[in-house]
């Protein structure tokens, strides 16, 4: 893979490289928590989803949730990663309100997912292999309020105990451009593989930012800890200004000691956290409580057979057997709902043609990133709830391809099938929309049309060529589009040149 | 009706299904001598209404099962759905729980009735009952001679008092590192410590995970058999509860020991053992062999680790099961004026913690703690590995092991001021526990002073069977009989 550009923190000793490590926690896609029944959905009323396990009341114990793990696995293999068929949970000693138990179950010592990686792409084209160094599972603390009396803090335990993968890459990060690329295209990936929504704004994807400065060639400087950075903007953000602090403090003398920040969005900028919540010992030790989790390879090729097609491998084969541009291909890919519903509109239109899918697949493509983005971008809707089905699609560019539709009365059609939700051909049928191909009607338009613009008629036929395209859109106008403008042509030509 | 308290439990069972008396008689003459003997401290709360409730309801037929009508005392360690549980400790004063442990569930499934919390040491840490924030429990038994108030041991220390004194018919009680064996060797009451596993810790108060397990106390062999049954069973909310059918063992007892080995490990003849303990135990070897047992000479080389192991794992995992008591959810909290989270933690767990459930949580953080945790916690457990390895070899040669259980008989409050020298009274118990063996203590004869003093069988894994059977062999062949 070509090695992309080095980035550059200008600074009064000269240019300084960054390193960058990222610690993703995801929450996992399941309906209960990693420990407890207690349900996982986001945004009920507070301490509504709270087991007496989460509680953490009196000889309450923690059972593993198989989904968890299946989904962790399924993770794993979707980055190439060493899957660990024994592990163990850890707890994670600490006191804080919303951690009822006064541990995090986490896997600090045999994590379930070892060495893997992901490659990202930057805007200009440049790739790069990213390494993973671990994913593992553990969960989720619940949450502090403080803003709702002025001397007490409020605990809302629903997000306690929810599993989370915490995705751990090397230190292979060198600019706010690879970081931003590397969570998107994580983020993508969970999409795809099912295992988190990846919805950054409720909190079900954040990233702790780790950033060192030093001149190139020597060895890493000394790094600090951005805590629970919650977009891939902020985290770009949060590199960029983390980096530029560095430089500034080192060259003026200072040491930048290793320490746990905090990311204000409003400024940009991050400030050190203080001393008393940084100042852990955590006294990890395997938790009594939990057997290892062991799994044979059947579990782990039951896994992989129930991965789907990754984005990387997706957009590859977009480009090679549908023979997509590039750029068609990374669109149409880029989430898992948009290449289903292309897939799934691709054969269906195939099918109504009957013709191979590789004859199809570029008008295809094209009418669903042009015309159909178009129209859910001013409905503001997603893909899932498009009024046009992948099948109404087919059927309408069907209708095109058989010679029913001219370019013009396609659209003419879609938007009367997002107006109404109606099918193509019940849309063209009532509203007598089919393209006129019979040389009678177009003659008769034709003649009309020339016997209005004698002088025109005239010009052209002494010569001025560049006429042909006025008479064409009269024509055209004159048949309200309904023209087949092949046929128009011939028969202008015919008739104009007598 | 003081003697239907005097009854067995088989005994008891045999009564209400001939019909002889009824379960409410039965309840109500416990209750009575409940009421008589208070200066024990052996309960922490009585719970007559449910009893008599529950008593009324097998009389009725509308409760039944393998002990319908069986009056039991309930360890304060498990919890008992709307009835305080406290674990001996003054942090969980006034906690009433809205879920039942796992072991009392199967208990009330099978028709027992509920008289009471028995106290305990706090958190189950202690030998002799002195550390409950409850006050102490008092033994029924007195040494010849001497007026002197005895500890019942710990930290089944009012299990073990109820239990002798005829105030239950039966009591749970728990082990760690030998909370059900060393209290009823001093009260001379049976005891049995199922393999690890065997018993849900499912609503138990956790003080060791590892360690824990829920066992029976009862006036004979036979009678913990019949309870051990009922509270044994795999449970899909303990992880590490294990899914092994449970056999029916008062039904399977049968106390024959003619071809049976017995192993008798060098080590536990411990340097200035005390002579009486070592003769108790020469005569249960004795009492084994001419039931047909053969004796064996067995080893096992890491026991002089035991003790030290045991202090470091059980406290490691304990400075982390407190960890919940923080006062935030429930509890007691204490809130320094003008304090922040940190103090309010700090206050709370200062005065809901008793002094040696705060050594036992600095211990154990220190032992987890960075540039410790190698030294200490991982040391630990390999030598926990060796000590079930020694087990191991051990059982290739014999099918069960005899030892003492307790180095000496009760002894008087405050006799053990010293910490370690407390610790010590665990030397023979806390072996088995390491290795999640099944074991029990039995009563096998008086000291010179006219004490109780018990006799230690530890099995292969899952053999609780083979455990009773010795166990019966030796209560037969001991005949012991006094009562304080």
């Amino acid at each position: 893979m070509s090695e992309a550009p080095n980035y550059i923190v200008k600074g009064a000793t000269g240019d300084w490289e960054i390193v960058v490590g990222l610690e993703v926690h995801a929450q996992v896609t399941a309906k209960a928590k990693l420990f407890s029944g207690a349900s996982t959905e986001f945004g009920a009323e507070p301490n509504a989803q709270v087991s007496l396990v989460d509680a953490a009341m009196p000889g309450m114990l923690p059972v593993i949730n198989g989904e968890c793990v299946r989904q962790a696995v399924r993770t794993g293999l979707a980055i190439d990663a060493q899957i660990n068929k024994w592990s163990r949970f850890d707890r994670k000693n600490y006191f804080y309100p919303d951690l009822p138990q006064g541990y995090q179950i986490s896997q600090l010592y045999h994590p379930i997912v070892g060495e893997g990686h992901l490659d990202i792409e930057l805007d200009d084209g440049t790739k790069k292999r990213i390494g993973i160094e671990r994913i593992h599972l553990e969960q989720d603390a619940g949450k502090s309020v403080h803003d709702l009396h002025p001397s007490m803090s409020y605990v809302d335990l629903n997000r306690c105990g929810c599993a989370l993968m915490e995705i751990v890459s090397r230190p292979d990060i060198r600019s706010p451009a690879e970081a931003g690329a590397y969570v998107a295209g994580l983020r993508q990936l969970l999409r795809y593989v099912g295992s988190c929504d990846g919805n950054m704004d409720e909190g079900s994807m954040r990233a702790d930012v780790n950033v060192s400065v030093r001149k190139a060639g020597q060895p890493f400087g000394t790094r600090t800890e951005t805590k629970n950075v919650n977009s891939v903007r902020f985290i770009m953000q949060a590199v960029e200004h983390e980096a530029r602090r560095q430089v500034d403090l080192i060259e003026s003398g200072g040491t930048v000691i290793q320490e746990t920040r905090l990311f204000d969005p409003g400024s940009s900028t991050t400030r050190a956290m203080r001393g008393k919540e940084d100042a852990h010992d955590y006294r990890y030790f395997p938790d009594p409580d939990l057997l290892p989790l062991v799994f044979d390879d059947a579990f782990i090729a039951q896994c992989r057979g129930s991965l789907p097609e990754l984005p990387a491998a997706k957009r590859a084969r977009y480009e090679s057997t549908l023979g997509l541009s590039p750029y068609l291909a990374a669109v149409l890919s880029a989430e898992k709902e948009t290449a289903d519903w292309f897939e799934t509109a691709l054969a269906a239109t195939a099918a109504k043609v009957g013709q191979p899918v590789t004859e199809v697949a570029l008008r295809v493509a094209n009418f669903i990133s042009s015309d159909l983005f178009g129209a859910l971008k001013k409905l503001g809707k997603e893909i899932g709830d498009s009024p046009v089905s992948p099948d109404a699609l087919a059927e309408l560019l069907a209708l095109a391809a058989d010679g029913t539709l001219s370019g013009p009365l396609v659209k003419q059609v879609f938007e009367a099938m997002l107006e109404t939700g109606e099918g193509a051909a019940s849309i063209v049928e009532q509203r007598g929309l089919k393209q006129v191909s019979d040389t009678g009607a177009i003659d008769a338009a034709i003649q009309t049309v020339m016997d209005a613009n004698p002088n025109k008629v005239a010009e052209y036929r002494s010569g001025k060529d560049k006429l042909f395209g006025f008479f064409v859109g009269q024509v055209m106008r004159a048949m309200a589009g309904k023209a087949a403008p092949g046929v128009v042509n011939d028969r202008l030509k015919a008739l104009l040149e007598v | 009706m003081s003697a239907l308290t005097d009854l067995s439990l088989a005994e008891m069972k045999a009564g209400l299904d001939a019909r002889q008396f009824s379960a409410v008689e039965l309840a109500q003459a416990h209750l009575d001598a409940m009421a008589a003997n208070r200066h024990l401290n052996a309960f922490i709360v009585e719970t007559p209404e449910l009893a008599l409730t529950q008593a009324k309801a097998v009389d009725d037929g509308t409760r039944s099962g393998p002990l319908a009508g069986i009056p039991l005392g309930i360890k304060d360690l498990f919890a008992v759905e709307g009835v305080q549980t406290t674990a001996g400790s003054n942090i969980l004063k006034g906690f009433v729980p809205r879920y039942e442990s796992s072991v009392t569930a199967n208990l009330l499934r099978d028709g027992a009735v509920f008289l009471g919390k028995l106290n305990m040491d706090e958190f189950a840490m202690g030998s002799s009952n002195e550390t409950s924030a409850f006050g102490r429990v008092i033994s029924p038994w007195k040494a010849k001679g001497s007026d002197a108030e005895l500890v019942p041991g710990g930290s089944s220390g009012g299990s073990a008092a109820a239990v002798s004194a005829r105030l239950c018919a039966g009591a749970t009680g728990t082990d760690t590192g030998g909370s059900i064996r060393q209290p009823a060797a001093f009260v001379g009451i049976a005891g049995i410590k199922p393999t690890y596993g065997r018993a849900s810790r499912w609503g138990t108060i956790a003080f060791a995970s590892s360690l824990d397990q829920a066992g029976p106390m009862a006036r004979t062999v036979t009678d913990c058999a019949l309870m051990l049954t009922s509270m044994c069973g795999f449970d899909a909310k303990d992880s590490t509860s294990l899914d092994i059918p449970v056999p029916d063992y008062a039904a399977g007892l049968t106390g024959g020991m003619k071809g049976k080995r017995v192993g008798i490990p060098a080590e536990y003849r411990l340097d200035g053992m005390d002579p009486e303990i070592a003769a108790l135990w020469d005569q249960g070897i004795a009492l084994l062999k001419a039931e047909g047992a053969e004796i064996v000479s067995v080893s096992l080389p890491h026991t002089k680790y035991a003790l030290p192991t045991y202090y470091i794992v059980a406290p490691a995992e304990a400075s982390s099961n407190l960890a919940r008591y923080d006062g935030v959810r429930y509890g007691n909290r204490v809130t320094p004026a003008g304090g922040n989270v940190h103090d309010m933690y700090a206050a709370t767990r200062a005065a809901g913690f008793g002094k040696e459930v705060k050594r036992r949580i600095m211990i154990g953080t220190y032992v987890l703690s960075a540039g410790f945790y190698d030294a200490y916690y991982t040391q630990a457990q390999k030598v926990r590995a060796l000590i079930a390895r020694d087990f191991e070899a051990a059982f290739e040669k014999c099918d069960v092991l005899l030892t003492p259980t307790a180095p000496s008989p009760a002894f008087a409050f405050g006799a053990k001021a010293d910490p370690l020298a407390m610790y010590l009274n665990d030397v023979f118990t806390v072996p088995a526990s390491l290795a999640g063996l099944p074991a029990m203590s039995v009563p096998a004869g008086l000291s010179a002073s006219g004490l109780p003093l018990g006799l230690q069988i530890i099995g292969r894994p899952l053999d609780e069977m083979g455990v009773l059977d010795a166990g019966l062999a030796i209560e037969r062949a001991a005949g012991f009989s006094t009562r304080p």
